[in-house]
């Protein structure tokens, strides 16, 4: 447990104090949102139909960008041969990494949602159904985002790869995230259903993701 | 399946076993293809669209079973070693990405007169989609890492993991509300359309799946051919021929 504290703890500082983590994701994010909106045009009725759908994909597409992150500096450096051979399970090691991605990628991103939402004319009741979909869906990103990231490591041109490879998995997180926060905004339809299995998604990529990408690892390795 | 790990007996028997797969391809969709073209009646509210159905469902059909052949072989991969399971997930990809094309093709025009869209963004059409890009996105890594063996163990891992939208296809039409008809052939009560409108579809299912096979098996005969030259190549090389010049000397 120490170890996994230790590491959780070393990619945390890392993602921190190593320029482009966190700020590059979040400004990526205010891009995307910006560069819709250009391309959409100034209809705020229309905005604030398509806000919450704007949001999740443009999260995601940010998301996606600090993908690379998760392993690549490790493997440059050699500290990914030192966890795969060290005492603590390669499928903890990838947990830790993995949550630490998310506190510095996932929750960043969801607390900028609503800040974004305002320019984009958001319904404020949507704002705390955005936060907690993003919280919750973020999650599997990251730790789904971890097979993608150990299947492509030693490639070069990895980067685009990896995105191919993982938003085929991503898109049910997508669907699921925003119709919760479309149930809420119009209140037809529930919010729970579908947040629950967003929850769900989450709570099986806890485990999936660290042991297909540590086994992604491992056999690639060997 | 251990006797068929060696490549020349699978060579071997492929090559014995080919020509009668191909006639009976043959024989089966063009039987199928007049039973369901000039046999069977038109559907009383879908009129002559339905026969659409007889191209478009066995298609789908053998799109799901291509990826999960492709998930086993990974199995196969990963678990037993076998040399030509990754012959056989690399070989199965195209042909079950192409496949998937091809539903999604037949189901858009189809959906046109039907339901007057040529795409709605249900749960069965859009896992489908995923289905493709998932094809999409294996054959990109395998194409991407140079060396085969490192190749085939990280697209055997993706395979298994992408696994999960096969149920998700299946049952997609059962836990959400589509305008994509229910399952009526696969249930629990028995098929749900008529003898005459069924007894086509799975003389053409037969036929897709004989076709998948046939494509399958040269596939792999193919790719096995492909590897052998690449290591004759690798070795010239590493002995200081380089290839192709003694053709031009």
């Amino acid at each position: 447990m120490t170890a996994f504290r230790a590491l959780l703890q070393r990619d945390i500082v890392l993602a921190l104090r190593l320029g482009g983590g966190v700020t590059l994701a979040v400004g990526f994010f205010l891009l995307v949102v910006a560069v819709f909106t250009f391309g959409i045009g100034p209809d705020l009725p229309l905005l604030a139909k398509i806000a919450p759908g704007m949001l999740w994909a443009a999260m995601l597409l940010s998301a996606l960008l600090t993908l690379d992150r998760l392993l690549q500096g490790d493997f440059e450096d050699g500290s990914l041969d030192i966890l795969a051979g060290g005492a603590l399970p390669l499928e903890l090691g990838f947990a830790a990494k993995a949550l630490a991605h998310w506190l510095t990628t996932g929750v960043p991103l969801s607390l900028a949602a609503p800040l974004l939402g305002f320019l984009l004319n958001l319904d404020p009741i949507a704002i705390l159904p955005l936060v907690a979909t993003m919280l919750a869906g973020t999650i599997a990103i990251s730790f789904t985002g971890m097979i993608g990231a150990a299947l492509t490591v030693a490639l070069r041109r990895g980067g685009l790869l990896t995105a191919i490879l993982v938003l085929p998995l991503y898109v049910p997180v997508l669907i699921f995230g925003v119709s919760a926060v479309r149930a809420a905004i119009g209140g037809m339809a529930s919010f729970t259903s579908p947040f629950l299995l967003l929850c769900a998604i989450s709570i099986a990529s806890l485990v999936l993701g660290p042991v297909a990408a540590a086994a992604a690892i491992r056999t690639s390795w060997q | 399946m251990i006797r068929l790990a060696n490549p020349n007996v699978f060579l071997d028997v492929a090559n014995r076993f080919l020509p009668w797969l191909f006639g009976a391809t043959l024989a089966v969709l063009a039987y199928g293809l007049y039973l369901a073209l000039v046999e069977s009646p038109p559907d009383y509210q879908q009129g002559e669209t339905v026969r659409i159905m007889f191209i478009h469902v066995p298609f789908a059909w053998a799109a799901m079973a291509g990826y999960t052949l492709i998930a086993l072989a990974a199995l196969g991969t990963l678990v037993w070693r076998h040399p030509l399971a990754d012959v056989a997930a690399q070989a199965a990809a195209p042909i079950g990405a192409a496949f998937t094309f091809v539903a999604l093709a037949t189901g858009s025009i189809w959906g046109k007169p039907m339901w007057g869209t040529w795409w709605v963004w249900d749960a069965r059409l859009t896992s489908f989609l995923l289905l493709f890009f998932l094809y999409i996105g294996l054959i990109a890594l395998w194409q991407t890492i140079e060396e085969p063996l490192r190749a085939a163990r990280a697209a055997a891992i993706l395979a298994l993991v992408g696994f999960i939208n096969i149920p998700v296809i299946k049952f997609s039409v059962d836990w959400w509300n589509t305008l994509h008809q229910p399952a009526s052939v696969l249930r629990i009560d028995g098929p749900a359309i008529h003898p005459d409108i069924l007894a086509p579809l799975l003389v053409m299912a037969l036929g897709v799946t004989l076709l998948f096979l046939t494509l399958h098996v040269m596939a792999m005969r193919n790719e096995i051919l492909r590897r052998r030259i690449r290591t004759l190549i690798r070795t010239q090389v590493e002995n200081g021929v380089a290839p192709g010049l003694e053709q031009a000397q």
